[in-house]
């Protein structure tokens, strides 16, 4: 789950770590009133939204006059914004962050994600901070500094001073540094992020450090365990149908294609969409069941699928291990029967009880087309998907 | 021969007297599993499934003698129930549910390691040396005892392949699945040396998938260590790149991590890779002659 900028450097604030003043609004009055409120002359103005690349796209902008943090906010709230890390929709701008504009130095990088590879919190930073940060990472990775975290020993001064020290950091600034870094590395850990990143962390035309934007993106799985976080969210800025699905406890993405599909486990939900793409098809979609699915999930399940007005046909493979097939067979009658789904449904059905669950789709009058292994199931997707089968 | 578990392996079942652990058990057990017991808190001195149940792990294993537990507790006891088993004198365990905090396993992960405890998983089906021993959710019937050791990142896809190589006549020595957390207890690294050291393997099966740069790295391994022919398939060619926040993913995936590079990198380390999750039996055909 996202967290919104201003959000983000609420929780900054809590553990210590240096951001501008500013204050989130949703109306061109209440921005006016909080440009007034800051007592200061000049002025960032933030769109927020979940995701990046918002400078280049008009949604932050540095002003001098009243009068343009009010057009900013009308110009922005409630319209959508469109960015290189949005889909061409864009997301909804509902707030605007009204904040002080500071002068800048120097610009550095500041990154926490967990390492896959080395299995540990890393810290990552660079003098390149900035808007092209992903270039130098990928032309001259020499220059993003790294270090990890112990997991049981936790931050120490030492790591914070290597950054520091690479970062070329004078000796106010390195104090500085220890307890961004530590803040940082506690809000990390305390709070179950997935990924936390400030960019750009600027040298202050006074020589002070002062983080400009924060991101934070938390672990979903350690949601029931942060109350606060949770009522933090924000389902403007996510899909739809994405989020219902998620309601279901079933895994959703949507894609361009025309076929439908319902599969139990993300790995071979993926490998379904591979398979389809090389017979020809093209998938409509994402969508893992899950290892509890039962008659009622399936039934979402195929509302949300077939949403999809591009949907012709739909794919359904199953190979039970903790889902019984035989469940997810009643789970397939009841659905079609109940929402009286016309196009063709190929359904592949192996594993825990299999053979009741083939049975129950046998007996049944409806346009089940049964496939009897993944590879025939894909060829009879595609075919029905073509119109040449029905 | 088969890799750490096999008939006389003696397992004892955390969370045993929830549903889906009884669901799971019934079926162990009905497959030929020594389960001697299980552990819920608060139950102990109880019989469930005909087997004791008991507060503690250290008291499950001082009266059964067990060496291996599966865990079935909620993902949020489930760092207090790894921990709790490692340091009970367990050396395997293997953590089947799914959804617990990664910050969790960062520190779970260093402890068993200390320890020199093995765990599997989380959120994975499993292990099951065919004919023997099942500790895992799979469907124990798609298996046959044979030469092909399998592993996999996906619950569903370990399926698939398992299924293509008992339709082939193949057979499996052990399947792992080591789940698709971002920080699991057993890497591929781990368990392609076990089946390299497996005289009765013969050759491997490796499904990876999209995310991580695990398969980049067994890739290097498997170049310099592993003698065994391996057949691989990458699920996620087609998976849209998700939405993204931010640039540390990318920063420190440094551009790997898709699809096409864990083929190319496979490839380079003499790795038979098929592209459809529907080939991997034939795959194992093709480059054993068999």
């Amino acid at each position: 789950m996202n967290l919104h900028e201003y959000q983000a450097k609420q929780l900054f604030r809590d553990y210590g770590i240096a951001v501008s003043e500013g204050i989130a609004v949703s109306s061109a009055d209440d921005a006016e009133k909080a440009a007034l409120a800051l007592g200061v002359s000049k002025w960032v103005v933030k769109a927020q939204v979940h995701a990046g690349g918002r400078g280049k796209a008009g949604g932050v902008e540095v002003v001098d006059q009243i009068e343009q943090v009010r057009d900013f906010a009308n110009k922005w709230i409630g319209t959508n914004l469109v960015t290189f890390q949005t889909d061409e929709k864009g997301q909804p701008v509902n707030q605007v962050l009204v904040e002080t504009c500071t002068d800048i130095d120097n610009e550095l990088y500041l990154g926490a994600v967990i390492d896959r590879a080395s299995q540990r919190l890393v810290v990552m930073a660079s003098t390149e901070g900035g808007v092209n940060i992903e270039e130098v990472a990928e032309e001259t990775p020499e220059k993003i500094f790294k270090v990890e975290v112990d997991p049981i020993e936790g931050t120490n001064d030492r790591d914070a001073d290597k950054l520091s020290e690479l970062l070329d950091l004078n000796e106010s600034q390195s104090s500085q540094f220890r307890s961004i870094y530590k803040g940082m590395v506690k809000l990390f850990l305390e709070k179950d992020l997935a990924l936390l990143e400030v960019n750009p962390l600027v040298i202050t035309s006074s020589g002070d450090l002062l983080c400009l934007d924060a991101k934070i993106n938390i672990d979903s799985n350690a949601l029931y365990r942060q109350e606060a976080l949770n009522e933090m969210r924000d389902a403007s800025q996510e899909d739809e149908r994405e989020s219902k699905a998620a309601e279901w406890d079933l895994s959703y993405v949507a894609l361009d294609g025309n076929i439908g599909c319902m599969v139990n486990g993300a790995g071979l939900a993926m490998g379904t969409m591979d398979i389809i793409k090389l017979h020809g098809g093209e998938p409509a979609n994402f969508l893992d069941v899950g290892g509890t699915a039962d008659a009622k999930r399936v039934a979402e399940a195929f509302k949300i699928i077939l949403s999809d007005k591009n949907v012709n046909t739909v794919l359904i493979n199953i190979f039970g291990g903790i889902v019984r097939c035989d469940v997810i067979a009643d789970g397939i009658v009841e659905a079609l029967t109940v929402m009286g789904v016309s196009v063709p449904v190929v359904v592949r059905l192996e594993g825990n009880n299999a053979e009741v669950g083939l049975k129950t789709l046998d007996e049944c009058d409806l346009n089940i087309i049964p496939a009897s292994n993944l590879q025939e199931a894909a060829e009879l997707a595609v075919k029905a998907s073509n119109g040449e089968i029905s | 021969m088969s890799i750490l578990i096999d008939k006389d392996t003696k397992v004892i079942c955390q969370g045993f007297t929830g549903g889906q652990a009884t669901q799971h058990c019934v079926q162990c057990i009905e497959y030929g599993t020594q389960l001697v017991g299980g552990v819920t808190p608060g139950k102990g001195g109880q019989t469930h499934l005909d087997l004791p149940v008991f507060n503690s792990v250290k008291e499950a294993v001082d009266q059964t003698g067990a060496t291996a537990s599966i865990i079935f507790v909620p993902a949020r006891f489930c760092k207090a129930s790894i921990l709790e088993a490692a340091e009970s004198g367990i050396s395997l365990i293997i953590c089947i549910t799914e959804g617990i905090p990664t910050i969790d396993m960062l520190e779970v992960k260093v402890r068993c390691d200390n320890l020199g405890v093995r765990l599997i998983g989380p959120n994975c089906p499993g292990i099951i040396t065919p004919g023997e021993c099942k500790m895992g959710i799979m469907p124990g019937d798609i298996h046959l005892p044979g030469k092909v050791g399998v592993i996999s990142r996906s619950g569903t896809l370990t399926y698939e392949a398992v299924k293509q190589t008992t339709d082939l006549g193949f057979g499996q020595t052990s399947c792992v699945g080591i789940g698709g957390d971002p920080v699991p207890g057993s890497s591929f690294i781990d368990i392609l040396d076990l089946f390299q050291n497996d005289p009765k393997t013969e050759a491997i099966v490796m499904v990876g998938e999209i995310g991580g740069t695990a398969e980049e790295a067994a890739a290097e391994f498997i170049k310099s260590n592993v003698t065994k022919p391996v057949v691989s398939y990458i699920a996620g060619v087609t998976a849209p790149a998700g939405k993204r926040m931010g640039h540390a993913g990318a920063i420190i995936a440094g551009g790997k991590g898709t699809a096409e590079d864990k083929f190319k990198a496979l490839e380079a380390a003499g790795v038979y890779t098929v592209k459809s999750p529907a080939d991997i039996g034939k795959g194992i055909a093709e480059i054993t002659g068999w």
